[in-house]
């Protein structure tokens, strides 16, 4: 707050007043309209793909396979693919990602080492996707030997994610205030108590923002998934993950081949038969959906545990 | 964690428990392993959907793409049954397979003619040479043949606005190796595109432009655009069309398209039956998907050859253009 010394007239300071709280105003207005021009694009984009695609978007697309009729191809294949994938990568990508956050904040000593490993983390959340993609198949596809499947894929994604999760996470637990683990040390709490009683669970919010940001990313990739050798025509799904016999779960789906719903999209904006366009756009629309509906889920799981937070 | 895999586990019960596919004896599957080429794409994925439905699900059929010399570095590691070729396999990847013990079996199942289109505003050119489309995209031509007059004088002096496939296209391989003479051998001065619908795009709004594609991609935009006769050996100008790809009159832009069989796997029955569903049933598919069906009597001779194991490549590594199928399938075939 200037002092307005030189000029004492109660005229000139309510003029100042009035036009700083134009400004507020106008800033006020500036965010909302950024904000709404952000939320309408993506609102554009997605009637748009609702409008194009609305003659396929119907329980047939969502239960049949591919075929090579555009009218009677449908998405059943690539979106069980795309779910299981992700599946693998929240799985994965959440303990490794979280651990990583926290060893990272409240255990790594200052130094040098733990330096060059904030570096490279941060570094890794800008290295492009297909980079991960190449790494994935002379690592996990060959290497590991776990061929053009599931898990070599949920694994490839979750490295994709790993930096953005380690990052949202280091800054949710930075945000625990001081004063609760002091608190928890003078009662005489272990390092691992503090942890695990009170900043993981508080932190829990940021972490799920991470996760929701991470999955967002994951689910829309197309080029390492390629890469590793997703296939464009599958008409069988994997096999389940609950069995009629004992022990009722089976990780075979983990090695089967798969397709997502990216590759299922490109391959057909670019067939020749226009019939095929509209089963991108539905596609598209019910992609979208799926982050949606995956982000609702988070969204919620967040407001749940923010509740639970009384200091 | 916890969000995401509770709704991922539940939106795959729910696929599972919805449409009562549980196939308990999954390990029991039998399994055909297809790659390759983008252009063969539809024909293998037609030929799979139909096969599947012919043995109720009980063979599984899975059809990547991973282009055509893709396709060919995972069939000489051996990882997958068959693959897909817009182009006869070279000399490196005959090499590449022999070296890992992978024996294969040439199959043409289909002619793709390749379309030199322009848009329908263009009235000035209704067929073209050889020698006028090599003048157009040879290497020299690069920032010097930039109107339609600097190919042949009686053309307007417009803007000639080229589009073709990227280079890692089969398709680009065969049109140089047709029209310059030399695969790959192209000007760099065009707007290339791998997606084949940003080609037809680009002919469909610019006057001036010329483009050269599959006739796939001809076929359902024909009323958009036009496609230009070309001239042929004999000296008559040709459209393209299933006939003149079938009676040989449509060249030298029609080629054969393929499908490579490893040896090891064709002694599986489901293979061996796969094929055959192929090379019999599969001449109604391809016309489908808007490809040129060989003649009967070379799916025959195929099938024959397939039976009775005739292994390597009538090529010899390279890629010959306007080469009938009937001299192919009938050529002693190197390995």
């Amino acid at each position: 707050m200037a002092v307005v010394a030189e000029d004492p007239s109660l005229y000139a300071i309510r003029a100042g007043v009035l036009r700083r709280k134009l400004l507020d105003k106008a800033f006020v207005i500036l965010g909302l309209l950024v904000l709404v021009a952000a939320l309408a694009v993506l609102l554009a984009l997605f009637l748009d793909l609702v409008v194009q695609g609305a003659p396929r978007l119907n329980w047939d697309f969502i239960t049949s396979y591919a075929s090579r009729k555009p009218e009677k191809a449908g998405i059943l294949a690539a979106w069980v693919g795309t779910s299981l994938v992700m599946v693998v990568t929240a799985c994965v990508a959440m303990p490794i990602g979280v651990a990583a956050a926290i060893y990272l904040e409240e255990y790594a000593p200052k130094n040098w080492f733990t330096a060059i490993i904030e570096i490279n983390v941060t570094n890794l959340a800008g290295v492009p996707s297909i980079i991960y993609g190449l790494l994935a198949l002379g690592l996990f596809v060959y290497k590991f030997n776990l061929g053009q499947s599931i898990a070599a894929a949920g694994l490839t994604l979750a490295l994709l994610i790993l930096p953005i999760v380690i990052v949202a996470t280091r800054e949710a637990v930075r945000a625990v205030p001081r004063s609760i683990r002091e608190a928890a040390y003078a009662l005489g709490a272990t390092r691992w108590e503090v942890t695990a009683h009170h900043v993981l669970p508080y932190s829990m919010g940021g972490v799920l923002t991470g996760m929701i940001i991470g999955l967002s990313r994951a689910i829309g990739e197309t080029a390492p998934i390629i890469t590793i050798g997703a296939l464009s025509f599958i008409a069988f799904l994997p096999s389940p993950p609950i069995t009629g016999e004992f022990p009722f779960l089976s990780f075979a789906w983990l090695k089967d081949a798969f397709t997502a719903m990216p590759i299922q999209m490109f391959n057909w904006v670019s067939r020749p038969d226009p019939g095929f366009r509209i089963n991108a756009a539905a596609a598209g629309a019910i992609l979208l959906g799926m982050t949606l509906l995956m982000n609702g889920v988070a969204i919620w799981l967040r407001y749940r545990f923010r509740k639970k937070i009384n200091w | 964690m916890k969000s995401t895999s509770i709704f991922a586990v539940a939106a795959a019960t729910a696929a599972i428990a919805a449409f009562g596919v549980a196939p308990a004896d999954a390990v029991a599957q039998q399994a055909i392993k297809i790659d390759g080429s983008s252009t063969v794409f539809p024909i293998s994925e037609a030929v799979a959907e139909e096969f599947q439905i012919a043995k109720r699900g009980k063979v599984r059929v899975t059809v990547g793409i991973s282009g055509t010399g893709g396709g060919f570095k995972k069939f000489c590691r051996g990882e997958i049954d068959i693959a897909d070729a817009s182009r006869p396999i070279s000399k490196s990847e005959m090499d590449a397979c022999a070296k890992a013990g992978i024996e294969y079996i040439e199959l043409p199942v289909a002619y793709d003619a390749l379309t030199v289109a322009v848009n329908p505003k263009n009235t000035w050119v209704d067929s073209i040479t050889v020698a006028e489309l090599k003048k157009m995209w040879e290497p020299a031509a690069q920032g010097k043949v930039k109107t339609w007059k600097d190919v042949n004088p009686k053309w307007p002096a417009r803007p000639l606005e080229l589009f073709g496939p990227g280079s890692d296209s089969g398709t680009f391989d065969y049109f140089t190796e047709a029209t310059v003479g030399k695969s790959k051998s192209s000007r760099g001065d065009y707007t290339a595109s791998e997606d084949d619908n940003v080609l037809v795009q680009g002919v469909e709004s610019d006057a001036n432009a010329l483009a050269y594609f599959g006739y796939a991609y001809y076929a359902p935009n024909a009323a958009k655009m036009k496609a230009l006769r070309v001239v042929n050996s004999k000296g008559q100008p040709v459209g393209p069309s299933p006939q003149g790809v079938l009676d040989g009159s449509y060249e030298p832009l029609s080629r054969p398209i393929f499908i490579y069989v490893s040896k090891a796997s064709a002694r599986r029955p489901e293979i061996k039956e796969f094929v055959e569903f192929y090379l019999l049933k599969g001449a109604p598919l391809v016309e489908e998907v808007k490809y040129v069906p060989l003649a009967q009597a070379s799916y025959s001779r195929a099938v024959a050859n397939f039976r009775s194991g005739k292994v390597g490549t009538a090529f010899g590594g390279k890629n010959e253009v306007g080469l009938t199928v009937e001299e192919l399938l009938a050529r002693e075939a190197r390995f």
